[in-house]
């Protein structure tokens, strides 16, 4: 085990700059999630830790060891990939030793570790199948079994959940973190599904564009979203993040939006009379009023049983409702949406950072 | 760990051969004009050469020359022309050396071969796109061509009249063929699986031996029956750097020296001709389906 320190790493492809510039510290035995959409440098990322790539730029160190330089072989980390490649020549057994017979460990220790991460991963009596002899699920056990008989310093997942149907993902992604809690080895997670991101982070790193929008653990970012980037893509349905023009005549700072209609601003919130912002109001935190609040007509309502969405519409801007109780409600019904002022943001337009006070 | 809701089964994937689909509409008339005459035309036209070649090697002289009688038939077959090719001229040699040129020449084309291909398609360093075109392009070179600087070569290395010189240049077309072939079969390998085997502490070299050529098999096979049939066949290098009978090899052979002056032994001749097309016949015969899948090339997980 041990702490991973990526400072000021910078990757040219050519002329492109991928990664422009990122910071993060990753303490020993934490689980920690690069997050963003595709296209965001977080897999780039995770393969210049994995030594797959070359840092153009920067430093990134494991166990304090600098490993610029390093070769993968050398940098006692285990990946696990989108496909998993899993070597399709090999039987489950041979491709969970594979590594181990390379360092030329010996038979009895080899049989052993594998014995025992086959028993962890439920994989014991596949030992002897090939890769193309399994489902999706076992496949990425072992692939999952193969990094954890290495016991490396580093573990890295690179979207190692995206080739699985819905339900095998949920319940791989419980095991993957229940496995984490008992090897407390130091895990990097790329993903691009916040739900990953949110459930299974000791910290997560939302990145865009090759640069870190923001790095916490996950309530952190849902409760203070650093910008409105990281305030929609974390949290499902999406943050609704309306326009508006912050206000402050003698009382209490309110927002305008267009057509006259005013909010008081949220309580945490500091902005100039004048100011355009966005108002940010998570749709679990908008509660339905029948006067009061946003004057909005609904669209389409979608019961879950659990809680309904409510799609609404307000000055020609989709808003979101999440309710818990069943509600009465149907389209074409005329609705006012009443945020939780403790728990809404106001963000500024131009740059898109949170007015925080 | 919680036991995972799906079968424990294995998951065999369906043969494409397997599927039925919707031949269940295809009527017994409509089937025989779509595959069995088609297929028909094809054995037939397929295994006349062969059929050819037997019949006449089987005929006495008498029936090859006469003008009159059925053609496609033999009515007192003989083995004294195939007694005469194996007893008394040099042939079993030709077969031989035949055997060993291709062989050898075979495998130090496939191992140069993997080599230049993994380094092009893999190891992608500094103008390796060029050396790649720059390979095929030497593929285009026709031998009659470079038989002549070749010779010179040749003879510059006395190596004239011995199988060594067609062991040395079988491979500079062979090389640039099955480099070409190996390359797009490496291609379809995934590279993760070589990152994987990186991580896991294998080199380059491990890499190659223990992940790539194992999935590289039927590629192998695939260069490997090419490059055995182009030089069985050869037949230009062959005839100008031999000149003994004992180093001859059977293309050579059965031209050189079973045509006498304006006489065509033409049983004999088909007979060598036989013999010698049949090991390439049976090669491909056994391998046809590594060889399909190595032209058209996919690794499966």
């Amino acid at each position: 085990m041990a702490a991973v320190s990526i400072s000021g790493v910078h990757k040219w492809f050519g002329q492109t700059h991928v990664i422009r510039g990122v910071d993060v510290a990753i303490a020993d035995g934490e689980f920690c999630v690069l997050v963003g959409p595709s296209g965001c440098g977080k897999s780039t990322l995770l393969r210049m830790i994995a030594g797959l790539e070359e840092i153009t730029e920067g430093e990134i160190a494991i166990g304090g060891r600098v490993v610029n330089r390093v070769p993968p072989k050398e940098r006692d980390i285990a990946m696990v990939f989108q496909n998993y490649a899993l070597y399709p020549h090999m039987t489950v057994r041979d491709n969970m030793s594979f590594a181990l017979k390379l360092a030329k460990r010996s038979a009895a220790d080899i049989k052993q570790r594998v014995d025992r991460a086959a028993g962890i991963l439920g994989l014991s009596s596949y030992l002897d199948r090939f890769p193309r002899q399994l489902s999706g699920g076992q496949r990425q056990r072992v692939a999952m079994g193969r990094a954890i008989v290495r016991d490396p310093q580093v573990f890295l997942f690179d979207e190692p959940l995206s080739n699985l149907d819905a339900k095998l993902r949920v319940q791989m992604r419980t095991e993957i973190k229940e496995l984490h809690q008992r090897l407390k080895t130091t895990s990097i997670y790329v993903t691009h599904d916040q739900i990953e991101a949110m459930t299974m982070a000791d910290r997560i790193v939302v990145m865009r564009d090759g640069i870190v929008e923001q790095s916490g653990n996950a309530l952190d970012l849902y409760d203070r979203p650093a910008n409105t980037f990281v305030a929609a893509f974390i949290g499902s349905p999406a943050m609704n993040l309306v326009p508006g023009v912050a206000r402050i005549d003698g009382g209490a700072p309110m927002v305008e939006f267009d057509g006259g209609v005013r909010l008081p601003a949220p309580m945490n919130a500091r902005a100039s009379d004048g100011q355009p912002v966005l108002y940010g109001m998570r749709p679990e935190h908008c509660a339905l009023g029948a006067n009061d609040g946003l004057p909005a007509e609904v669209v389409v309502v979608e019961p879950t049983g659990a809680d309904t969405q409510l799609f609404c519409r307000f000055n020609g801007q989709e808003v979101t409702s999440v309710v818990r109780d069943r509600v009465a409600c149907r389209a074409g019904d005329r609705i006012g949406l009443m945020p939780d002022l403790s728990r809404a943001h106001l963000f500024d337009a131009t740059t898109g950072t949170r007015l925080a006070a | 760990m919680r036991p995972e809701v799906e079968l424990p089964t294995a998951i065999t994937v369906p043969r494409a051969t397997d599927s039925q689909g919707m031949s269940y509409l295809v009527s017994l008339p409509r089937r025989i004009v779509t595959v069995w005459i088609p297929l028909g035309v094809f054995v037939i036209v397929l295994l006349f050469p062969f059929y050819w070649m037997v019949i006449t090697s089987i005929k006495p002289d008498a029936e090859l020359l006469s003008r009159t009688g059925n053609p496609f038939w033999v009515i007192h077959p003989t083995l004294a022309h195939i007694e005469k090719l194996f007893f008394r001229t040099g042939y079993p040699e030709w077969l031989w050396n035949t055997v060993l040129v291709s062989v050898v020449a075979t495998f130090v084309s496939i191992a140069c071969s993997v080599l230049a291909a993994y380094a092009i398609e893999r190891l992608r360093f500094k103008g390796s796109r060029y050396v790649g075109m720059s390979i095929f392009l030497a593929y285009l070179v026709p031998p009659s061509i470079l038989f002549i600087p070749l010779a010179a070569m040749v003879y510059k290395l006395h190596l004239f009249d011995t199988r060594l010189a067609l062991i040395l240049t079988y491979p500079t077309f062979l090389i640039p063929f099955c480099t070409w072939l190996l390359m797009s079969y490496f291609k379809t390998i995934p590279f993760e699986l070589e990152e994987c085997a990186l991580i896991d502490g294998a080199s380059r070299w491990q890499v190659l031996v223990k992940i790539v050529l194992p999935l590289a098999v039927p590629g192998l096979i695939s260069a490997g029956i090419f490059a055995f049939t182009l030089s069985w066949n050869e037949f230009i290098y062959a005839l100008t750097f031999i000149s003994s009978s004992e180093v001859k090899t059977v293309p050579i052979g059965v031209v050189t020296e079973l045509v006498e002056g304006d006489v065509y032994q033409w049983g004999s001749l088909m007979a060598g001709a036989l013999f010698g097309s049949l090991p390439v016949a049976i090669l491909y015969s056994f391998f046809v389906e590594y060889y399909v899948s190595g032209l058209t090339g996919a690794v499966k997980e």
